[in-house]
């Protein structure tokens, strides 16, 4: 093992720097993955053990008994000093510093212990309520759905639209087409969190104010979708578009049935960075969407902290779920996402 | 997965064939050359609406007063806006201010911008720099680096603000060493320090991609050149790799400046730019002026938007100059 972590090209020994290298990236990935490992963790516990400070690594909970005569569930204690120690016994209530107990089986019978005598029994308790509870009493599937609504259909019409318009700009010559061009590389310099007010007046004239579609109309013609489709249609050579022309085949049919398939690779980066940044986007549908009913996800979790300030229980789950759609996705096409990344120079 | 595949291939033809007859039509219409413009028409219809208009448009509110949405419903005021959020008599202390939350959070994002892209870019390119080398394991350590950047703001806040809570872990970890708790978002430098931190965690990786792509672009036979005439690793690295890297480094600090001055998401969820005022950042206030906050004064929140425009437009031409140097450069 130890061989195998100081290996380095060429046959020579691991130094100093190696070292350094290797603690500043085992510093990393715990620096990195080590706070979602935990939101993940916490997010299976219960409330009251969200409570517990200091709190423990995995989610542990102190067993509870029914018994007969009370009607909540009492907690369960292992009495360690004195006459009844190595018994487990259920807790009544405290009074000071002594505990009332009763032994499960005899319930008649009360047994006084210091309440320094006992230690509660502990049990691995994965609290699974924190997620289902998201779906019967907190509308989940609603803010879901309206998260992936928006995603899906402002990536169709993101991918259409700026194909359409690199089609354009990379297959045809026509009279102000550098002008077009430029005029749409401009809009990268101007990135809407300058244009809030007026988008704003914009979106409620078209009556778009708590719709679902004031957050998809105002996104899908980016700048860099059609830069990036551009530059990869030029690469394709225009022999094949006249081949097809002179079968007959119409100007839609050249780019549905030959240019877009051609651009495969180019378009599955804007697919996923359309997916990202919509799945993601927090600051327009803040201001666009004020109703509950159509909150996207985002929104949901930011309102859903504000008022509930205590039930992390819920919160934290509603965080895992969140952030897991994402992270499945780059687990499966991380080694895509990082090379359209590097290539692309956006994000 | 199969019958998903031909649903999708179903759509796409069924979409070819909704649209090739009005599209035909056009054709006949118009022209092969100029159905050009029918391909761009849906784009330039929305870049329009939302985009172009949207310039002029905030001009005019800025010059116009009231809490009215309506254009034509609202006064002119001339530059009044802009002298409001100007006037000040020193513009270091924001107290003197007439607007003093504009100028606390102007200096507040002052403070930020340079703190967050010193620190991130010097760890972005220690980290570029370490995945370089021919390590096991590289694909596995570029994608931790990089997984953060697709957690959505909210979700950065969230975990944070978890780990920070006056019981959270990282109380409990200090506590354990013998420390005492510190209550990190109420004190007003720590949720400071704990707003660029986090914007780090979350950024960090995008920038450590495009920094190794650009070390991976220096050819191999340079080190090979330099390790024969047994350069020692500094030397190498201050007189090959960080002179080819420049173009590379340009762009990245451009490009993280541009962000830094816009940054919003994660701070607002994080503290809602408190305590007190200590964590808001321009678009903040931005978005308070104009949404949050009754009256709704618009005009002031797009002046201040101007404003930023202002800065971002010169931070853009300084990244198109860097760009171009760099395409002269090869």
């Amino acid at each position: 093992m130890l061989g195998f972590l100081t290996r380095t090209r060429g046959r020579r020994r691991a130094d100093l720097t190696d070292w350094l290298a290797w603690g500043f990236l085992l510093l990393g990935v715990l620096l990195m993955l080590g706070p979602v490992l935990w939101i993940v963790l916490s997010s299976f516990k219960t409330e009251a053990a969200l409570q517990e400070y200091p709190p423990t690594l995995l989610p542990l909970a102190t067993e509870t008994v029914v018994v007969e005569g009370h009607a909540e569930p009492l907690p369960l204690f292992r009495v360690t000093e004195g006459e009844h120690a190595g018994r487990v016994l259920a807790q009544v209530r405290r009074v000071g510093l002594v505990a009332q107990m009763i032994d499960p089986a005899d319930p008649a019978t009360r047994i006084d212990v210091n309440i320094a005598a006992r230690e509660p029994v502990r049990e691995v308790d994965v609290a699974t309520e924190n997620y289902t509870t998201l779906f019967s009493r907190f509308n989940f599937l609603l803010y879901f759905w309206n998260s992936t609504f928006i995603t899906v259909v402002a990536t169709i019409l993101t991918v259409l639209f700026n194909s359409m318009a690199a089609f354009a700009l990379s297959k045809y010559k026509f009279r102000g087409r550098t002008v077009v061009f430029l005029l749409i590389i401009a809009t990268l310099m101007i990135p809407p969190t300058i244009n809030l007010v007026p988008i704003f007046l914009v979106v409620s004239q078209l009556g778009l104010v708590n719709s679902p579609w004031g957050v998809i109309w105002p996104a899908i013609a980016t700048p860099t979708g059609v830069f990036l489709l551009r530059q990869y249609m030029l690469t394709i050579p225009d022999d094949l578009l006249d081949a097809a022309r002179m079968d007959h085949a119409s100007e839609w049919r050249v780019y549905w049935r030959i240019v877009m398939p051609l651009s495969a690779p180019a378009l599955a980066v804007l697919v996923l960075f359309s997916v990202m940044w919509r799945w993601n986007e927090f600051l327009w549908p803040l201001i666009v969407l004020n109703r509950a009913e159509e909150f996207t996800l985002q929104l949901a979790l930011n309102s859903f902290q504000g008022e509930l300030q205590t039930s992390w229980s819920n919160l934290l789950a509603m965080t895992v779920l969140t952030l897991l759609p994402i992270t499945i996705v780059f687990a499966v096409l991380q080694k895509y996402i990082t090379q359209g990344i590097a290539q692309a120079g956006v994000k | 997965m199969q019958p998903l595949a031909r649903f999708g291939g179903w759509l796409y033809a069924a979409a070819f064939n909704l649209m090739e007859r009005p599209m035909l039509a056009i054709q006949r219409l118009v022209g092969v050359r100029n159905v050009a413009w029918a391909f761009l028409l849906p784009n330039l219809v929305i870049f329009g609406l939302f985009t172009f208009v949207p310039i002029f448009l905030n001009f005019m509110y800025a010059t116009t007063g009231g809490d009215q949405l309506l254009l034509w419903e609202r006064p002119g005021v001339g530059a009044e806006n802009f002298a409001t959020l100007l006037d000040c008599q020193n513009y270091l202390d924001p107290n003197t201010c007439q607007r003093d939350l504009f100028w606390r959070a102007v200096h507040n994002t002052g403070w930020f911008v340079v703190l967050q892209v010193v620190f991130m870019v010097l760890f972005a390119l220690i980290t570029a720099l370490i995945l370089n080398k021919n390590l096991p394991l590289r694909g596995f350590f570029r994608a931790v680096f990089f997984y953060p950047v697709l957690l959505s703001p909210v979700v950065v806040a969230l975990i944070w603000k978890w780990i920070l809570q006056r019981n959270g872990v990282l109380n409990a970890g200090i506590e354990g060493v013998g420390g005492s708790p510190i209550n990190w978002l109420i004190e007003a430098d720590w949720a400071f320090f704990w707003v660029v931190f986090i914007s780090i965690w979350a950024h960090m990786g995008f920038y450590v991609l495009i920094l190794l792509a650009g070390l991976q672009a220096i050819p191999a036979d340079v080190y090979e050149a330099a390790e024969m005439d047994g350069g020692s690793k500094w030397r190498v690295f201050s007189r090959i790799t960080m002179p080819l890297l420049m173009p590379t480094m340009v762009v990245v600090l451009v490009l993280s400046l541009i962000r830094a001055v816009q940054a919003f998401d994660e701070i607002y969820v994080l503290t809602g730019g408190g305590p007190g005022s200590a964590t808001t950042l321009l678009l903040q206030y931005i978005y308070d002026t104009g949404f949050a906050e009754r009256p709704r004064l618009f005009g002031l929140a797009a002046a201040a938007s101007i404003l930023m425009a202002a800065v971002l437009f010169a931070l853009t031409l300084l990244q198109l100059r860097a760009t171009r140097g760099q395409a002269e450069g090869r």
